[in-house]
């Protein structure tokens, strides 16, 4: 009677792991079907306002600088200019971020001036927009040893140029 | 004898544990780094790359993604649509706002315009949400691999 009791109860405490197990590898599968790696993606705020978008609602103290960007019809970039000076055209994004550098830093180190500056991006109708990408990131920041350093984020269009007539 | 029979049975018997272990921590894994925003991102936009660009820390209050093609079409909820057709579906979106209790001032246009879209074509974009009553507006980048 004791060996058939103990053999019994060994039998019940048995559990069935097989649909445990198919059901993970069911749900492994599923995640592996649908992982897909993305890049982390982030946004650049434009301030346009709907009332009058060709106007600053900037104070008159700063008037905004003007960005502007050329490109031929295959929308590559030919030339850059903030206010009248021409970047350099090996580099022309470098030098831009350097001359705000000077112009958004003061005494108390870059940043302490974008609170107070805007940037107009007055750009050719064919330009790829990659390269409107590169203008923002120049103008609104650099990294330095890792970290963001904020230089103009108050960033807005002009009517673009060479539209095509309808 | 028969003690040493046992012993065989015993020896057959795979041990399952370090696989289901490993199994559940390939299920974890996959759970935590699972992507649920990827209905707004779309194959065929070739987002431009920024060094500036991480993901926001506060997310925007009510976005409407607009993606951009190459092409100068819009991709919106699953329509794709020339600019100069988006008011209608930009019309819809104000009344979807409007009807959860939200201003379409309040809303934010995210962009994701592709790299070689026309930034005249994105301009009319924006000319055409600020028609529609939008006023905050966002484009959008990828990281730039190696930062």
């Amino acid at each position: 009677m004791r060996v058939r009791n103990v053999g019994r109860h060994k039998e019940e405490l048995r559990l069935m792991m097989t649909p445990m197990i198919d059901i993970v590898f069911l749900l492994l599968v599923f995640f592996i079907m649908t992982f897909k790696i993305v890049a982390p993606e982030g946004d650049f705020n434009i301030r346009m306002p709907a009332a009058a978008p060709s106007q600053s609602d900037m104070s008159d103290l700063f008037l905004p600088l003007r960005v502007r960007m050329d490109s031929d019809d295959a929308g590559r970039l030919t030339g850059v200019w903030l206010a009248e000076a021409r970047m350099n055209d090996a580099a022309p994004f470098q030098e831009l971020r350097e001359r705000i550098v000077l112009i958004a830093g003061d005494d108390a180190g870059p940043g302490s001036g974008a609170d107070d500056r805007e940037i107009e991006l007055d750009c050719d109708y064919n330009l790829r927009f990659e390269y409107v990408i590169d203008a923002i990131t120049a103008v609104s920041g650099k990294v330095q040893q890792g970290e963001i350093i904020k230089l103009i984020d108050k960033i807005k269009f002009a009517p673009p140029r060479g539209a095509p007539q309808p | 004898m028969r003690f040493r029979e046992r012993q065989h049975a015993a020896s057959a018997e795979s041990d399952m544990t370090p696989m289901i272990d490993m199994t559940f921590q390939l299920i974890a894994f996959f759970m935590v780094v699972i992507n649920f925003a990827e209905a707004d991102q779309n194959e065929r936009i070739r987002l431009p790359a920024s060094e500036l660009a991480k993901p926001s820390e506060t997310p925007f209050e009510a976005p409407i993604t607009l993606q951009l093609t190459r092409e100068g079409t819009v991709l919106l909820m699953g329509e794709e649509v020339p600019v100069g057709a988006i008011q209608p579906l930009l019309r819809r979106e104000r009344e979807i706002l409007e009807y959860r209790g939200n201003k379409p001032s309040d809303a934010t246009i995210v962009i994701r315009a592709d790299a070689e879209a026309q930034t005249g074509v994105a301009q009319e974009l924006i000319k055409a949400c600020q028609d529609t009553g939008f006023e905050k507006f966002a484009v959008r980048a990828k990281q730039e691999d190696g930062t």
